[in-house]
């Protein structure tokens, strides 16, 4: 068993993506993420990778989109506004059907909004990063060890279903220190193993085999169709195999929170606070946010009397989790925007209103 | 009967869609002869840009990667820094290297980035159907300057060669045409080096070729050509802007 070392989040996160094997990084200069950039600045040359700063969040994404296409692990990390620069790349990487993985350390919104953490990059992380029929992959993390154990993951998803996959974190939880423990070394990433399960991939032919194309045009509308229909067939594989969900206490529980990440930390607190005044709440914590995690929730549906969902945003998750419920419990809504972190008194109290108007 | 003439190994079967008397057709069988006669066809990633030349991935008998609109550069910068042995280029058209790709092209050049650029400038957008580019000339009538284009609305033309020439990462910056047959070999001689360049690990090249585009131009081949001599070459004179193996490097 490794040792437990004390790390920032967005240095663990670093971190891992070494151990996973990335030795391509692309980005360029926003708060909260910045960590991320400055560890893989001092990493990548020590262990024979590439840091690069790119003239733009633009140029990043598309750097990443010519490094993934030769088969390598690329990956590029930014906060909302950034986000927002890189989605034309993300909607060409989706429809070339690319590995990759993205990094949103999410701060307020909209316009250059705030630099405190915020959650409000829900929709477009989850609905619409980019023009056009595609899906992210995207996991939220929750904890500083989630930053690490995530990374390896994220890639692994991203290549097995050919997709771009985005790790969804905030200003919470990039800044703050927890103790982790990093993958075991003993175990490295085999580069050319990886890059040749990518017989797709344009490196060269090398005189070996026929020229590979990676492309998102089809000027002909049956042939775009068919190749959206399939990724969309792969989509709902991923949605059937992938979801991932904590529930935590919600077996007996008459009031069952939502929340993901920074807010499903402050939610649990909340959540242990109502038991220890005998109110029955639990907690489901989405893990992926795309596929979201209705299995998860479905399955307390029956029992559970409320629903509430708690967001660092105005109202986004909140969405899903209604259509899954479908109108057979309430779902409310309770959330902070603009950078400010909900407080466990505040959860408790919508906690302890919902549970009181149950009766 | 011995054969004088077969068409190169660097292009595909596939028949180009490409308007009569435009250049992209001959510039493509120029870089594609360039990679099979230097042996560079096994080891070539091309990327293909917005606009006509996007098909250029089904052209090219090489690995092809197609780039969102402006940015081949940062596209060829990801490819070759994972495979620095490979040899990879760009082929781009002037809306996309100096209009929307300004930045990526500019940065690319003063990075060093070791790639090779081939720049078709036919002063217009041929794909979309014939708007201003930012090299159409003064006066030009397109479909966005009906009434000529007005420097005092829509500035002037953007000089690439020029411009790059002044950065440090540029290797070379060369501007040819193909309007005839002592440019066409010309032409081919600079796309040449391009390539030795990225060999030698020079740097950035960029060959830029002053372009036909008759159809846009709403002119016949012959006379498209005659156009491109009278009133192009004029604003864009062919030369060598920047060579370092010519020079130390100095402006020209």
């Amino acid at each position: 068993m490794a040792e437990k070392v004390l790390m920032k989040g967005n240095e663990a996160l670093a971190e891992a993506a070494i151990q996973a094997g990335c030795r391509h990084f692309f980005g360029y200069p926003i708060t909260p993420q910045t960590e991320i950039s400055a560890y893989l600045s001092k990493r990548m040359p020590k262990v024979g990778g590439l840091f690069l700063q790119a003239e733009s969040e633009v140029a990043a994404i598309n750097m990443v989109l010519g490094a993934a296409s030769t088969g390598v692990r690329a990956m590029t990390s930014s906060s909302s506004p950034g986000i927002s620069l890189k989605s034309e790349g993300v909607s060409y990487i989706a429809g070339s059907d690319l590995p990759c993985l993205i990094i949103n350390v999410q701060r307020g919104g909209p316009g250059l909004g705030g630099i405190q953490p915020s959650q409000s990059d829900y929709w477009q992380a989850t609905k619409a990063l980019g023009h056009g029929d595609f899906q992210l992959f995207v996991l939220a993390p929750s904890t500083i060890q989630e930053m690490v154990d995530f990374v390896p993951l994220a890639f692994d998803k991203a290549e097995q279903y050919r997709m771009p996959a985005m790790i969804l974190s905030d200003g919470m939880l990039g800044q703050m220190m927890e103790p982790v423990t990093l993958p075991d070394p003993e175990k490295p990433f085999d580069r050319e193993a990886n890059i040749a399960s990518k017989p797709w991939a344009t490196n060269g032919t090398k005189g070996k085999r026929k020229k590979n194309i990676v492309n998102s045009l089809y000027i002909q509308p049956d042939e775009l169709e068919k190749l959206v229909v399939e990724r969309f067939e792969r989509y709902e594989i991923i949605k059937k195999n992938e979801q991932r969900a904590e529930s935590y206490l919600t077996e007996d529980a008459d009031v069952v929170v939502v929340a993901f990440g920074a807010s499903s930390r402050v939610s649990r607190s909340a959540v242990n606070a109502a038991r220890a005044e005998g109110i029955k709440a639990g907690l489901i914590r989405p893990i992926t946010l795309w596929p979201f995690p209705e299995n998860a929730i479905e399955a307390v549906v029956p029992t559970a009397k409320v629903f509430l969902d708690v967001e660092m945003n105005m109202g986004q998750m909140i969405e899903d989790v209604k259509l899954v419920v479908n109108g057979r419990k309430p779902v409310e809504f309770f959330g902070r925007t603009g950078g400010i972190i909900p407080t466990p008194a505040e959860i408790l109290a919508q906690i302890k209103r919902l549970a009181k108007e149950g009766k | 009967m011995a054969v004088v003439f077969e068409k190169t190994k660097g292009l595909t079967d596939v028949p180009f869609h490409y308007c009569p008397g435009c250049s992209h057709g001959i510039v493509h069988r120029l870089v594609a002869e360039v990679l099979e006669e230097m042996n560079l066809l096994g080891d070539a990633v091309g990327v293909a840009s917005v606009g006509c030349s996007v098909f250029s991935y089904n052209y090219f008998d090489c690995d092809m990667v197609q780039a969102p609109h402006g940015r081949a550069p940062a596209v060829a910068t990801g490819i070759k820094r994972s495979f620095p042995d490979d040899i990879v280029f760009t082929y781009q058209g002037d809306g996309d290297l100096a209009a929307i790709g300004t930045a990526e092209t500019v940065h690319a050049a003063t990075r060093g980035e070791n790639i090779t650029v081939i720049f078709i400038n036919n002063a217009i957008y041929g794909m979309t159907g014939g708007q201003m580019a930012p090299t159409s000339l003064p006066g030009q009538v397109t479909q966005t300057t009906p009434y000529g284009r007005d420097v005092k609305i829509a500035g002037y033309p953007v000089r690439v060669c020029e411009m790059l020439s002044t950065l440090s990462g540029t290797a070379l910056a060369q501007r040819v045409a193909v309007n005839n047959v002592k440019n066409v070999r010309d032409a081919k001689k600079a796309i040449r080096k391009g390539f030795e360049n990225q060999i030698n690990k020079r740097g950035y090249s960029i060959i830029e070729v002053v372009s036909a585009c008759p159809t846009n131009w709403g002119l016949s081949p012959l006379d498209a050509n005659k156009w491109l001599e009278e009133n192009m070459l004029s604003y864009y004179p062919l030369g060598v802007y920047k060579d370092v193996t010519a020079d130390s490097g100095e402006v020209k």
